[in-house]
């Protein structure tokens, strides 16, 4: 008798402790070879795009929060730079910096928490915690900055939503005093860790050319050796005036990208430093009437103030004709925001180029042909976040 | 005759009776521990200082209802959380706690069965451990329990080698099988109390006992069968209430028995100064189980083909080097 010899057939997830959130990735195995491997989306869909084109332009912002809810402010930053962009709105110094400095205290409470499930995958149950108590202090400065612990809401088009605390410095010098040593502690449980680098090393890999091909950005990208960082080579928001280095690595392999991550930190902190020495005085938002809100001073003293300040929250402003695109280096890859805009308060059409949803799509490339618990390394260290992959 | 029957029957009664209360106590002990290493308080509500959470949990699981999937082989499905733990209490029939006390007038030995063979009685039992696993694998319907389970098997099996080989070193030496001689010969002959223990004469032995005690007791980094991370929970994925405790009550069981094990063979048994031998040798088996939530807090996890690359190329070459070192050095020394 034949005995017939079939690959098993494996649903890892929606419900799965590794797929982060519910990512579906269909697995045949033969043994412990994965030998092919689908990721199926599609079951966190809240369609934002299209719910942020039924709302006027300021209230398609907590849409972003939702998308990629591990870097809040970094969605407010991009959209809001796209709708800048289209209302061709210059804002003061001050906003930059500030809008920077919350960007990269965003990109380093990401990357903990990437950090944490990232080791928690393979297996490491202590990083989570630690990487959590880490993230508190960012939350923290969230919460004392919009109220909010992750839908922060804060970037506003032209400006913040109010003025950033009056303990912010020294909140965030804290941050920078203690989160270095924090990061070698980190290192000395995994970096030199024989057993990490045998998970890690040589696992996922994605060469430059096919990093390129597949159109991955972030970290995923730099892992294989290509220098590309938005906040470099099409700087946005101030970053030209930032002194900081862009990481890059070789093999293009999961260690390579732990390895950019750790110092992507590290460079976020040098680049909040300088925020914090170089904060401009002056308004926390720009000054223009009709589409950005006026000091609260104004309104209760001014009558033309007041009218703004009406209209804007009733009807909002009309944007011109035209379409824009911003994009933005997130903590995960380019995050970017096209807008078309018809001559109406509300946008014709918002289209999202999510980081996670395009790393993602790279997902067989780096897994097909090994093992299965290499799946678990990949989709961690492609850093996902469905609320993005799925919209 | 009668007597005996009776005293045997009292000594097994309380070596069980302790043996799943520290079951109970070895979660509190490692949720404690790993807790503190982790920033966290760990259980605080159940009882002063949580002491009654193991408590707590015993009766939450025992309530729990009986969930039994559809197309289980039932006979083996049932069986299998039993072929688990049974094995695992065994070994403690033969691993000498005291060295003996008396009571009511009568001598007693500090050990339920003092075995001639009682290594091998233990190793046998630890290999059995994996049948449990194996037919939990095999009976369930589901894909992550098979994996697990075929896992677990492979790596069992590589490892019961490099495990029965760690200890060769120290039956050379001491020439016997039985645990009791075993520790008899460790007794302290001078003020160094530790100097007759075996680790210092098998250090390499006893590195390589530990390693592949964790490896046999699946315990992490050597975690595969229950990679949660991978295959959800492993082989026990389908068990629920009383079935799935006894599976958990039984890793800690045999997490003990190794630890018991280790202590007798390589820590001197219940030998030491000052302190009652109980409390010694209650002490040596703590720090093994605290060694192991140690390594657990710490160490990611390895993957499966490197598992078996360390255990067929690392730890049984080291064992076999082992043995014939301590072979050649007998010889060589005359004893």
């Amino acid at each position: 008798m034949a005995i017939e010899e079939k690959d098993l057939h494996i649903n890892m997830g929606p419900q799965h402790p590794s797929t982060h959130g519910v990512l579906r990735v269909e697995l045949n195995v033969d043994g412990e070879t994965v030998v092919r491997a689908k990721p199926v989306i599609g079951y966190l869909h809240t369609g934002i795009e299209k719910t942020m084109e039924s709302k006027l332009y300021y209230k398609a912002i907590p849409c972003t929060d939702r998308m990629d809810y591990l870097a809040p402010m970094s969605n407010n930053l991009g959209y809001c730079l796209a709708v800048e962009k289209l209302m061709d709105i210059e804002v003061p110094d001050k906003v930059k910096w500030a809008r920077v400095c919350l960007a990269e205290l965003t990109r380093l409470n990401s990357h903990l928490v990437w950090l944490g499930t990232h080791a928690l995958d393979l297996g490491a149950m202590s990083m989570l915690l630690y990487a959590f108590r880490e993230r508190e202090m960012i939350l923290d400065i969230y919460e004392a900055c919009a109220g909010q612990r992750m839908m922060s809401t804060y970037i506003r088009i032209g400006g913040l939503a109010k003025e950033l605390p009056s303990d912010f410095d020294k909140r965030v010098r804290q941050i920078i005093k203690e989160i270095p040593d924090r990061i070698d502690d980190y290192e000395t449980l995994l970096t030199n860790n024989q057993i990490f680098i045998n998970r890690t090393k040589n696992v996922a890999v994605i060469s430059a050319e096919d990093a390129i091909n597949w159109s991955l950005s972030g970290p995923m990208l730099r892992g294989s050796g290509i220098k590309h960082d938005l906040r470099k080579d099409n700087p946005y928001s101030g970053y030209e005036n930032f002194d900081f280095e862009v990481p890059i690595g070789r093999n293009g392999d999961a260690y390579d990208r732990y390895l950019i991550r750790l110092e992507e930190m590290r460079q976020s902190l040098r680049i909040i430093e300088q925020c914090l020495d170089g904060m401009p005085e002056g308004p926390f938002r720009a000054h223009v009437p009709g589409v950005v809100l006026p000091p609260k001073e104004d309104v209760l003293h001014k009558m033309e103030s007041m009218i703004f300040h009406f209209k804007i929250i009733t009807e909002g402003f009309p944007a011109p004709k035209g379409a824009v695109y911003a994009g933005i280096e997130s903590p995960k890859g380019e995050l970017g925001f096209y807008i078309q805009g018809d001559g109406s308060n509300k946008p014709a059409r918002v289209r999202v180029r999510p980081p996670s949803f395009i790393n993602l799509a790279a997902l067989p490339a780096l897994t097909e042909g090994h093992l299965f618990s290499d799946v678990v390394c990949a989709i961690g260290s492609i850093d996902i976040v469905l609320g993005e992959v799925d919209r | 005759m009668l007597e005996m029957i009776l005293i045997t029957a009292v000594k097994v009664f309380m070596v069980l009776s302790a043996v799943l209360t520290a079951c109970a106590y070895s979660t509190y002990l490692e949720r404690k521990v790993v807790a503190h290493m982790q920033h966290r308080v760990g259980p605080l509500y159940a009882g002063p200082y949580g002491l009654l959470q193991p408590l707590a949990d015993a009766v939450k699981l025992a309530f729990k209802e009986d969930l039994v999937p559809d197309n289980v082989e039932r006979v083996t499905y049932a069986l299998a959380p039993v072929a688990s733990f049974v094995p695992a209490i065994l070994i403690f029939a033969v691993v000498p706690f005291s060295n003996g006390f008396t009571w009511f007038g009568y001598d007693i030995p500090g050990v339920i069965s003092d075995l001639n063979i009682g290594v091998l009685y233990i190793f046998a039992m630890t290999s059995l451990g994996v049948y449990g696993i194996v037919l939990a694998g095999w009976s369930s319907p589901s894909k992550y329990s098979m994996m697990g389970a075929i896992r677990s098997s492979a790596q069992m099996i590589s490892y019961e080698i490099s495990y029965g080989l760690s200890i060769i070193g120290i039956l050379i030496i001491g020439n016997t099988l039985s645990l009791t001689e075993i520790v008899a010969q460790q007794a302290a002959e001078s003020w160094v109390f530790f100097g007759n223990w075996y680790i210092v004469k098998q250090p390499l032995g006893f590195l390589l006992y530990i390693t592949c005690a964790i490896a046999e007791t699946n315990r992490a980094p050597f975690d595969l069968p229950e990679a949660e991370s991978e295959l959800v929970g492993g082989y026990h994925t389908e068990y629920s209430s009383m079935r799935f405790s006894m599976f958990f009550i039984a890793e800690y069981a045999y997490m003990l028995g190794v630890a018991a094990v280790g202590a007798t063979l390589f820590l001197g048994g219940w030998n030491g100064p000052f302190l009652p031998p109980v409390i010694w040798f209650l002490i040596k088996v703590f720090l093994f189980m605290f060694l192991y939530i140690w390594l657990r807090a710490t160490f990611p996890r390895f993957r499966y083909d490197q598992l078996m690359q360390f255990g067929w190329k690392v730890l049984f070459p080291l064992a076999i080097a082992n043995t014939m070192g301590t072979a050649v050095w007998v010889v060589l020394s005359g004893q």
